[in-house]
């Protein structure tokens, strides 16, 4: 998919105080935003800031109170004009617009949701609503209309008349977007929109951005806090600190690679299950078995796999037809029927987007691998439990290690730092004494540092230690797995690299390479 | 201590003498003007028989007072007793001075008021000024008034409008840097001019705190009633003067009377006019 850049951001910077040229010296020489503070008193906002916004997006800009989210969002309409750089609008550059062009796109392009709501109290919704377009001059018959149908959208019908401090919260804030879409701007700068609502209200309201959003494929820029919220709404999500973009990325990207052990440690805390697809954690369908093969051909596979089941699929496109045990097989080649009569048809399955949430309660009531197949019947890939386990360790515990050490090697010598780094991102699991994470960051690192293939069984480890007295394994108290005992992974054990390389040995019939290639 | 006296009064006394020799005329003008506005009121306020006015004022405390009945009735019946006291035209006169002062100090004290709100040099300069205007004696004001306009209704108002002014100004600069900063960031992030912000936003919220300066401007005007009779000023504020010499309390106290009613009216009609 081709995606058009609606929002240019080329190296902005923002200096609060009266000699910017001083701050910016200093920002070439290196200096850290608190130094520079120190030594002139002035705040670096923003410090060479870059990236694109494509059209249709939801781009999040998160980060840590005072880390320039508010004023990075504030220079793309210039509320807050840069220190330096420029920010391209469909390839017009705002930084220097004249006040007249300012207002004009301003009026036209731009849309801004408010923390606070910010409406006007003296006017009654309707009149919040149609601000933007009674500015610029619109008949009051015309714009009453467009209002009432930006009220419509955000759900408020039939409040047209309501004063607004007799509005809740939320509704509040639907005002705010209904006046913010009025305009019918291509893009909505949304700060902090939903921070003051209750937790309820505000998942209410994500959602039905995500649902506005599907509708209108407006470019919305929001601006939040909230890891949860940033995975929930964000295509890409931008991770600001200290007025520095320390990383651009999908909501996977931040999860499963963070930057460095800034992003890593933001991300600490997050519900992986929600977030992880079923797509991102399963692995490649090996081996399969095409359903022209002979018993034989699928007895062979399982056995140099050391596995107990087998998927059948059918032509290039790995069509999935069902899945093959190998008593089934046995079966097969003692009476003789192909495999279409021997396997099983309804092969649990599951789609690419779902997330790990649902896909775990799948996968501990199945006994065999889940298959992920899209919507034309293709098999991509499967999930064992083995691999739903790794894929949540490894973002939580490993993948940060991994990161600071790759990142950071400085600081890899400092003990203390480490020490303090995992107990920080023993975070994850909620209610477990530090001392043992620290304890278990020690053993990890005398073993040198994990590779992701490493992962799986050193999280498990992890998780063991982690003082939980079963075989259960709550990685988390949000989520439920707690139904998939460790030693119960059967015998689905994730395939070792090297087998996969026997690829060839379709002895038997030799009829099935397109089925190898994936 | 120094063994000369520093000249502070007689440069000041300079200052007026230089003012009326070299701006006599505008003065004049300036004098015609508002003497033309305070007798314009005055035949105005006096057009209606008191039956009608006070009929008149009864529906204005009625709606504009939400239709508070007891304020509408109080209303009425003060203005009765005004006029049962034979104090009708007298209060007509000093309801016109009160209300051309205000409408003066309103007008000039507003937009500075504005200025002094986006202009911070302005409202530097402006609050040493205000507060002398506020803290000097109200009996000093009516002698450079006296000088530049002779006795009469224009110097007391002058004396009036330079008294009530501060709390317009002070209170509109208050109530506009006050309107929350996120709003003002929807004025701008929607396209506003200058002056739709202005008109459509700052103003309107500000408006409360604005009222209240009105309020006070209009309270203090009344407060000038009597001071103002000693340069000429007609109305209520000459009758307790007279009470005063003549030792006359029956005669001073239905004149002070009057002012109170009057002074409760006004107060009550524009903290009703203030939203919330
Ligand atoms: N008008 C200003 N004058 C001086 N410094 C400012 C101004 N506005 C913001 N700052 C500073 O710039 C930095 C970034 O502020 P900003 O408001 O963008 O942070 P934020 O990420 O939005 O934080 P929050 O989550 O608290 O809203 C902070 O250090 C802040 O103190
Ligand atoms: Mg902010």
């Amino acid at each position: 998919m081709d995606k058009n850049v609606k929002i240019e951001i080329r190296n902005i910077t923002k200096i609060f105080g009266k000699n910017p040229q001083k701050v910016l010296s200093f920002l070439k020489e290196g200096l850290s935003k608190k130094e520079i503070f120190e030594k002139t008193k002035q705040t670096v906002g923003l410090n060479n800031v870059s990236f694109e916004v494509y059209e249709g997006e939801i781009f999040v800009i998160m980060g840590l109170s005072g880390s320039g989210k508010s004023t990075l969002l504030r220079c793309i309409n210039r509320l807050i004009k840069p220190t330096g750089g420029q920010i391209l609008i469909d390839g017009q550059d705002i930084v220097t617009m004249n006040p007249e062009e300012l207002r004009r796109v301003r009026r036209v392009k731009l849309g801004m949701v408010f923390q606070n709501f910010a409406l006007l109290s003296h006017r009654n919704v309707l009149d919040n609503v149609a601000y933007g377009l009674e500015i610029q001059g619109i008949s009051k018959d015309e714009r009453h209309n467009k209002a009432i149908k930006a009220i419509e959208n955000v759900g408020l019908k039939g409040h047209e008349e309501s004063k607004i401090t007799q509005l809740s919260g939320g509704m509040k804030q639907r005002v705010g977007i209904a006046r913010a879409l009025a305009n019918d701007p291509d893009i909505l700068l949304m700060d902090e929109a939903f921070s003051a609502l209750d937790p309820l209200i505000r998942n209410e309201m994500q959602e039905e951005l995500l649902a506005l959003e599907n509708r209108m494929q407006k470019t919305i820029i929001f601006v939040s806090h909230d890891l949860d919220e940033a995975l929930k709404l964000g295509d890409r999500i931008a991770l600001m600190k200290d007025g520095e973009v320390v990383q651009i990325g999908t909501p996977e990207e931040i999860l499963t690679e963070p930057a460095n052990s800034y992003v890593s440690r933001f991300v600490a805390g997050v519900d992986r299950s929600k977030i992880l697809t079923a797509e991102s954690v399963m692995k490649r369908p090996e081996p399969l078995v095409s359903i022209n093969s002979g018993p034989r051909v699928a007895i062979q596979l399982m056995k140099d796999y050391g596995i107990s089941s087998i998927y059948v699929v059918e032509g290039k496109n790995r069509h999935l037809k069902g899945i093959l045990m190998i008593s089934g097989a046995l079966e097969a080649l003692r009476s003789g029927k192909n495999l279409e009569a021997a396997m099983f048809l309804e092969a649990p399955r599951v789609a690419p987007d779902r997330s790990l949430n649902e896909v775990i309660p799948l996968i501990a009531e199945s006994q065999y691998p889940l298959a992920v197949v899209n919507d034309s019947g293709k098999l991509l890939g499967i999930i064992v439990r083995g691999t739903v386990l790794g894929a949540l360790a490894i973002a939580g515990e490993n993948g940060q290690n991994e990161a600071s050490k790759e990142r950071n090697p400085e600081k890899k010598t400092s003990e203390e730092k480490t020490l303090e780094e995992r107990n920080v991102s023993g975070k994850t699991f909620e209610g477990k004494p530090a001392e043992k994470t620290v304890l278990i960051g020690k053993n990890e690192g005398e073993a040198g540092p994990p590779s992701k293939s490493s992962g799986v069984p050193n999280a498990q480890n992890t998780i063991i230690n982690n003082g939980i007295d079963s075989e259960s394994v709550p990685i988390n108290n949000r989520t439920d797995i707690e139904s998939v005992p460790i030693n119960n992974r059967t015998n689905i054990e994730p395939v070792p690299a090297e087998l996969t390389a026997k690829e060839s040995l379709g002895s038997d019939s030799g009829q099935e390479p397109e089925v190898k290639t994936c | 201590m120094l063994t000369f006296r520093l000249p502070v009064g007689d440069t000041v006394e300079l200052a007026v003498d230089w003012t009326e020799a070299n701006f006599g005329p505008l003065l004049d003008i300036i004098s015609k003007q508002l003497d033309f506005l305070i007798s314009s009121l005055k035949n105005a306020l006096l057009f209606l028989p008191p039956e009608l006015f006070i009929a008149g004022i009864f529906l204005l405390a009625y709606f504009v007072g939400k239709r508070n009945i007891k304020l509408a009735a109080g209303t009425a019946i003060g203005f009765f007793l005004i006029e049962n006291m034979g104090l009708w035209t007298l209060s007509m006169e000093t309801l016109a001075l009160v209300l051309s002062s205000t409408l003066l100090a309103l007008i000039i004290g507003i937009p500075l008021g504005i200025l002094s709100a986006k202009n911070t040099t302005l409202s530097r300069i402006l609050k040493p000024a205000l507060d002398f205007m506020q803290t000097m004696p109200s009996f000093v004001y009516l002698i450079p008034a006296l000088i530049f306009f002779g006795l009469g209704n224009v110097p007391s108002m002058i004396a009036t409008v330079v008294f009530a002014m501060p709390p317009a100004i002070r209170l509109t600069n208050l109530g506009i840097r006050q309107v929350p900063k996120e709003l003002i960031e929807v004025a701008d992030a929607f396209g506003s001019t200058s002056w739709q912000k202005l008109s459509k936003v700052e103003l309107p919220v500000a408006l409360p705190t604005i009222m209240a300066g009105v309020n006070q401007c209009i309270m203090l005007s009344l407060s000038m009633v009597v001071i103002a009779a000693m340069i000429g000023a007609r109305g209520l504020g000459y009758q307790v003067l007279l009470g005063i010499q003549r030792v006359d309390i029956g005669m001073g106290f239905e004149a002070g009377l009057s002012i109170v009613i009057i002074a409760v009216f006004l107060d009550r009609i524009t903290q009703n006019l203030s939203p919330r």
